[in-house]
């Protein structure tokens, strides 16, 4: 018994610093910027350096939802992207139709969910078609740069929050919602259920397609939020606004703990993990003399080194 | 009879002439089966006997092609997972059924649909606690641990004690498959005790074991299945261990075995081929082959058999390992969808893979070798195809495994490392492949050949039966006989 509650003890232990990682490195990437330069760590210095955080953060956690059930979503990027020009087209001109294109897209991800669990299909093979789908669509709706986004939106993207920079703040409120949302309610236990062991949810009488389809559904919608705040800071859109977020949601969910199979995510890690890309990308760090290619590297050697960290302690784990 | 049987109008569940067929195989053809209220039966039977099958149309994961299926005196009409919980129906399956990522309160909350809203981490964790403490004192489980976390005899008595558990939906038969495989002793009597508890407060119980001490002690009433059909049942008290073994057994194979054509002898005086111990052997009980022997490795299902065969697939890929396993191995798959053909090439393709080294010119494969050698083999063993370019799911089932045994014989390989091959083949291939294998046995290959039907076991010349990840019985020449394989299967108290 005691042999067994000090082994306890010790998985406990691992347990902890492998949900610390993300906040580890989060902290480890803020401490190399204050080295390079001190005066970064102030409140107009992080309101810059986050000044995309918002929109990746949803993005990440959009993308979280389909880890959860073991899927993979492309295709997010060029969906951020569509999202940006109905925002700045339709939902501008005539809101109307704008919130009904919007909620359509959400209903679209969530077909995508049962298409891809009726027809057993990949989701990696679904969803890179369905990049190309958004990509044609945004070039229809905006085939140069242009639109303005809604002065609403503006307007609550630049608000000033006392003390703490508001990216920070919205961070915050992000994970606090996914982390209530799929940890602590009764039926996010159900979603991460299915994404453990499908075969015993079903056994318990659930619907894997309806626990699919929500995931699905729960990544548009925050994808579609992700699409509002990108929109909502850069005020006017570009069809290839959203490149590059299929990837950073993507390295932002992993960095946060998740694992690509199992079920395994965590909200709060995916909004930190989300944050430290952000960071390691800003376009602060430009003007610190380091040049954009680095910048690309360091994300990179971030994610690497993570990854590598908890290969470790996990190992250590199974050995015991 | 016994008191509980006599009322009709105390039958929970009643099954009448149910039948089920996955394919060409024949799970379950007429089963009568009544579960009575306030009663355990005991369900016993070897490999294929259909108890699992059975066990997954109470639990709604199966529906039957043909038969009747009452309970409470009415017919089920589209029975699913939900509908078995509403009636009160809870399944431990074998194989866990918890969800690994989620923490014990939370698979709990999985099987009840009632627990939510606010506070429902709380009640779940009362919940199972609760039943954790009652049936398993002192098993230092906390409701918040991961069950990714904890060793797997833990997770075995989470799931046991969830299906105890009654929230809005009553608990009246409970259906335990195997639940003591990961317990020890002390733990699998706790559980054995709650079950008469239960039982006696008048919980409905089905209870499969291998361990035919439990089933005797524990049960009211035993109930042998054999080739998907019941044979025996009757109060426990009736059987003792020598009947049970008997009922399992089937009269038929024994006589085929006597007038079968007589497998071949020992061969002590050839060389070694292979020389393993299961990891976890006590004793100086081990497997040894010598070339052209056919060894049969037995027992139910996933005792350590599968396992024997990998670790001598394993052995013969490292250096040390040669003592051991002294010539190259070829491995046949017994799962072929998953781990057997390769669904996107042509059936040449699929029976060349294992022999690349022959079929190269300079760093390419030949085509027409790869070709010829296909082209040899469809002859050889009787692959019913028109080109051996088709893709090799334009073959019937049968004619896919006759494939990977010409993949395996076609190569280099002097020892053949069968797991399981015939599941789902039809009885003339069967038939077709057992001659094979003789023949190429008689020209010096080793056979390593778990299977799980019984009656296959009368092609080899020596068996090892398996059970708990150990041999626990060398059987040779006239002692194979389908008894002595039950006998040693079966653990458990005379």
């Amino acid at each position: 018994m005691q042999a067994a509650a000090a082994a306890s003890r010790a998985t406990d232990m691992r347990r902890m610093i492998r949900a610390m990682l993300p906040a580890l490195s989060l902290a480890l990437v803020v401490a190399a910027i204050a080295y390079l330069n001190p005066r970064a760590i102030s409140y107009f210095g992080f309101t810059l350096m986050l000044n995309l955080a918002i929109p990746i953060a949803l993005a990440t956690m959009a993308q979280m939802f389909v880890i959860a059930g073991n899927d993979l979503d492309l295709s997010i990027g060029p969906f951020v992207g569509f999202v940006c020009c109905i925002t700045a087209t339709l939902l501008h001109d005539t809101p109307g139709l704008g919130v009904l294109a919007l909620l359509g897209c959400v209903g679209i991800y969530a077909a995508l969910g049962a298409l891809i669990h009726l027809r057993n299909l990949p989701s990696i093979v679904v969803t890179l078609g369905m990049s190309f789908v958004w990509q044609g669509a945004t070039i229809l709706l905006l085939p140069k740069p242009g639109g303005s986004a809604p002065q609403w939106l503006q307007d609550i993207m630049s608000v000033k929050t006392p003390f703490v920079p508001f990216p920070i703040v919205a961070a915050v409120i992000v994970a606090a919602i996914g982390y209530f949302g799929l940890m602590r309610t009764s039926y996010g236990a159900i979603l991460r259920g299915a994404g453990g062991n499908p075969v015993a949810l079903r056994r318990a009488g659930w619907s894997l397609l309806r626990a699919k389809m929500t995931l699905f559904a729960l990544t548009g919608l925050f994808g579609v939020l992700s699409g509002m705040a990108l929109v909502g800071i850069t005020t006017s859109a570009d069809a290839n606004i959203g490149n590059g977020y299929t990837l950073l949601s993507i390295a932002g969910v992993i960095l946060g703990g998740g694992e690509f199979t199992g079920g395994r995510v965590s909200p709060v890690g995916a909004v930190i993990g989300a944050l430290t890309m952000a960071m390691a990308a800003s376009p602060l760090l430009t003007f610190m003399h380091i040049p954009p290619d680095w910048q690309v590297a360091a994300n990179g050697a971030i994610l690497i080194i993570v990854l590598a960290a908890r290969v470790l302690i996990t190992r250590r784990d199974e050995a015991l | 009879m016994q008191t509980p049987m006599a009322k009709l109008d105390d039958t929970l569940v009643r099954l009448g002439g149910v039948e089920k067929s996955f394919g060409a195989v024949k799970a379950l053809v007429g089963v009568d089966l009544d579960i009575f209220r306030g009663e355990c039966v005991g369900l016993v039977g070897h490999n294929g006997a259909g108890k699992s099958t059975l066990m997954n149309i109470l639990a709604g994961v199966v529906a039957p092609d043909v038969g009747q299926f009452l309970i409470d005196g009415t017919e089920q009409r589209g029975y699913s997972p939900s509908g078995a919980k509403s009636h009160g129906i809870r399944c431990v399956f074998q194989e866990l059924s918890v969800c690994p990522n989620l923490t014990v309160a939370e698979n709990a909350r999985v099987f009840h649909p009632s627990i939510r809203g606010f506070g429902w981490r709380r009640r779940a964790a009362r919940l199972i606690t609760e039943k954790l403490d009652e049936i398993f004192p002192g098993h230092g489980i906390a409701p918040s641990s991961l069950i990714a976390d904890i060793a797997i005899g833990r997770r075995q008595m989470v799931e046991i004690a969830r299906a105890f558990t009654v929230s809005d939906q009553p608990a009246r038969l409970v259906i335990l498959d195997e639940p003591t495989s990961s317990l020890d002793a002390q733990t699998a009597g706790q559980l054995l005790a709650h079950i008469r508890r239960s039982v006696a407060s008048g919980l409905s119980c089905i209870l499969i074991s291998h361990i035919l001490g439990e089933v005797l002690t524990t049960c009211d009433r035993i109930v042998v299945m054999r080739d998907g059909t019941v044979v025996a049942a009757g109060p426990a008290q009736a059987f003792d261990r020598a009947r049970l073994i008997a009922a399992m057994g089937s009269a038929e194979t024994k006589a085929e075995r006597t007038t079968g054509p007589k497998a071949g002898l020992p061969r002590d005086g050839a060389p070694v081929r292979v020389r393993m111990r299961p990891a976890r052997q006590q004793g100086d009980l081990e497997l040894i082959a010598h070339e052209g022997d056919i060894v049969g490795l037995a027992g139910l299902a996933g005792h350590g058999q599968t396992a024997l065969l990998l670790e001598t697939f394993a052995a013969s890929r490292r250096r040390n390992g040669r003592r051991n396993v002294t010539a190259p191995v070829a491995f046949v798959a017994g799962d072929r969808q998953s781990d057997g053909v390769f669904p996107l090439w042509s059936i040449s393709r699929n029976i060349g893979i294992r022999s690349l080294a022959a079929l190269r010119v300079g760093p390419f494969i030949s085509q027409r070798l790869e070709d010829g050698l296909a082209g040899r083999w469809r002859a050889r063993i009787g692959i019913r195809t028109q080109d051996t370019q088709d893709n090799i799911l334009s073959l019937s089932g049968g004619n896919q495994q006759k494939a990977l045994f010409a993949r395996a014989l076609a190569s280099d390989a002097r020892i053949v490392l069968m797991d399981d091959p015939m599941r789902g083949v039809d009885h003339s291939t069967k038939l077709e492949v057992y001659d094979l294998i003789r023949k190429e046995a008689n020209s010096g290959r080793t056979f390593l050949w778990y299977t799980t039907e019984t009656e296959e076991l009368t092609n080899c010349d020596r068996v090892y039966v398996f059970r708990d990840g150990v041999i626990v019985a060398h059987l040779a020449g006239a002692d194979v006989t389908e008894e002595q394989v039950i006998q040693s299967s079966f653990s458990g108290a005379p």
